[in-house]
């Protein structure tokens, strides 16, 4: 079982956020970037399938070149146990432009594969478009399953619960398939210091752009799907009407739910 | 005239009222920017429900009515919303950003080579381009975004944002011919939650626990409220993560993002990563016993005090308030 992970590092959640110079992104000074989240739940199933049955786990991020934190976002997942890393270098103008994150994705694929899996997050933590997984297997011509809790994998077949509102599709898959991994799948591992001394033996390809045979000017201009147009922090809420409860609970539900009827008109 | 296309999602025969927000939505600004409103219905058994979109502004519905195409399959409804994109040649195609829809949009906007704008709060049209804003990084942010020179941009719409509003009107319903993709991820069943419980994504009131609930046992006290309010149990990722509570009720960046009219957070400090997934909705209520607590920096009402006297005597009064009306 040949499996294949999309991994996006996002800036961590905690990040406090200012607006850049261009005013249309994120202010990066300061900044602390992570795997994204919901991609540990794709490396980690990833990783059990391969103890599971062989095989082997190679990652892929499309991240800037000049920056550390895609190697660094590789080499934590070689950590965990994955067996190879590919850096395809740019994407610093891609910014919530699926499609075009999409495109690059899918020849970065298309030029390691094959593979019988492919695997990535529900959604990059922070953009959250949730849209990669399913651009990607429209361009390979996969079937995927999205949002997948539990997955069963056979020699030709998967079966996938994905989660919808008020339960779940039982979705069965021929290989090779996508799927987009959701919290609930598994409990990702943290990386061993065996696997962290390993992992820097591990040496992590590179691409640029232009070796996928994708013109990266073009896919950030007149072929654009998506641009941010401006990036502003929203205005702080001004204070509620705070009721202290402590002394006289009953009054404090009463006067609560008065108010939510008479002056809110929510119930 | 250029159009705007809705795709309307129903399950079990039955149309998703995120749908119906959507398509009210489209009727919106096709009013005011000189467009026509489409829709496009897939399923089977369904035709019959077509003739009613016409009532939420739809001029024209297509519908796909095949038995393979009962169940959701991405491949099998992103054909069908194809052809109907070729029918009617949209400006825009919206979707609801539900389960289906998030899905969906993914693969017909990369089968059209187009853009997509996920989940918005927001939308105008400006110089004849759609522009939508929606928020980015935990909420601490909003992008305003536009879809780029292609058309059409297909844009999911946060459900319980956008109000549905029914008039009278009435739509031209077109059968769209079969569809020749083999569909190869099939849904074999579909399972329900257990208890067959409201879930917090389709709720219009949810109550939400956590770290300071103490126990899964005291859910209870959330399920009473939620009960009272004919509303939906929500939970923090601590709630979840202790195992209290099953994952699919977690709200928030790694649960679901819900827009309801009333959030009611109890025991919930507010970490930034649990308002990411509910801070757009309408009226917040935290009980806290910290009033340090984040949760009512965001907060329109809050009581600060032990949520084991607060809620049983809030269920009541709700009761009684029901019960006048």
């Amino acid at each position: 079982m040949n499996c294949c992970v999309l991994m996006a590092q996002v800036p961590d959640t905690a990040s406090v956020i200012k607006v850049g110079a261009a005013g249309n992104r994120i202010d990066e000074a300061g900044i602390k970037w992570i795997v994204s989240p919901t991609d540990e739940y794709a490396l980690e199933e990833a990783i059990r399938l391969k103890e599971a049955k062989g095989g082997s786990v190679t990652v892929i991020s499309y991240g800037p070149e000049g920056a550390d934190r895609t190697p660094q976002g590789l080499r934590e997942c070689l950590a965990r146990g994955a067996d190879a890393a590919v850096h395809v270098k740019g994407g610093e103008r891609t910014l919530g432009d699926s499609l075009t994150i999409a495109r690059v994705l899918a020849e970065a694929v298309r030029k390691v594969g094959p593979f019988d899996l492919v695997l990535a997050g529900v959604k990059g933590v922070g953009t959250d478009n949730g849209l990669v997984g399913a651009m990607v297997a429209e361009l390979l011509d996969l079937p995927h399953v999205a949002d997948v809790t539990k997955l069963e994998i056979g020699d030709t077949k998967l079966t996938a619960h994905r989660e919808i509102e008020g339960g779940a599709e039982v979705v069965d898959a021929p290989l090779p398939c996508l799927i987009t991994a959701q919290k609930g799948l598994n409990e990702p591992r943290y990386p061993s210091l065996k696997g962290i001394m390993a992992s820097k033996r591990v040496p992590i390809q590179a691409f640029a752009v232009a070796d996928l045979g994708l013109d990266e000017a073009k896919l950030v201009g007149d072929e654009a799907r998506s641009r941010w147009r401006s990036l502003a922090l929203p205005q702080a809420k001004s204070g509620g009407s705070v009721i202290k409860g402590e002394e006289d609970p009953s009054g404090a539900a009463a006067q609560l739910a008065r108010l939510l009827r008479e002056q809110a008109k929510a119930i | 005239m250029a159009c705007i296309l809705t795709f309307i999602e129903q399950r079990d025969g039955g149309i998703r009222k995120a749908s119906l927000e959507a398509l009210s939505e489209a009727h919106r600004l096709a009013t005011a920017n000189g467009l026509h409103v489409c829709a496009v219905l897939v399923g089977h058994g369904i035709a019959g429900k077509a003739a009613e979109l016409g009532r939420y502004g739809a001029g024209a519905v297509f519908v796909a009515d095949e038995e393979k195409l009962a169940r959701y399959s991405s491949e099998g409804y992103a054909a069908a919303l194809k052809l109907a994109v070729e029918k009617c040649q949209p400006s825009a195609v919206f979707l609801a950003a539900t389960a289906m829809g998030r899905d969906l949009s993914g693969r017909i906007a990369a089968r059209l080579g187009v853009g997509c704008i996920a989940d918005v709060t927001h939308l105008g049209v400006e110089g004849g381009e759609f522009v939508a804003a929606r928020p980015v990084y935990s909420g601490k942010a909003m992008a305003t975004v536009d879809g780029g020179a292609a058309k059409p941009v297909v844009i999911t719409l946060r459900p319980n944002v956008f109000p549905a509003a029914a008039g009278a009107g009435d739509a031209a319903v077109e059968m769209l011919a079969a569809i020749t993709t083999p569909i190869r991820a099939v849904v074999r069943e579909v399972v329900d939650a257990a208890g067959g419980e409201l879930d917090v994504a389709e709720a219009n009131v949810i109550v939400a626990g956590g770290r300071g609930m103490k126990g899964p046992e005291n859910f209870a006290l959330i399920r009473d409220l939620a009960h009272s309010l004919g509303g939906a149990v929500g939970a923090s990722r601590a709630a979840v993560d202790a195992g209290w509570i099953e994952h699919s009720h977690q709200v928030g960046q790694t649960g679901k993002v819900v827009s309801p009219s009333l959030y009611v957070a109890c025991g919930i400090s507010g970490a930034i990563q649990h308002l990411a997934g509910m801070s757009s909705s309408k009226i917040i209520v935290a009980i806290n016993k910290d009033p340090e607590a984040p949760i009512f920096k965001v907060a329109d009402y809050g009581i600060i005090g032990d949520l084991f006297q607060v809620l049983p005597a809030l269920t009541a009064e709700v009761k009684t308030l029901k019960a006048e009306a």
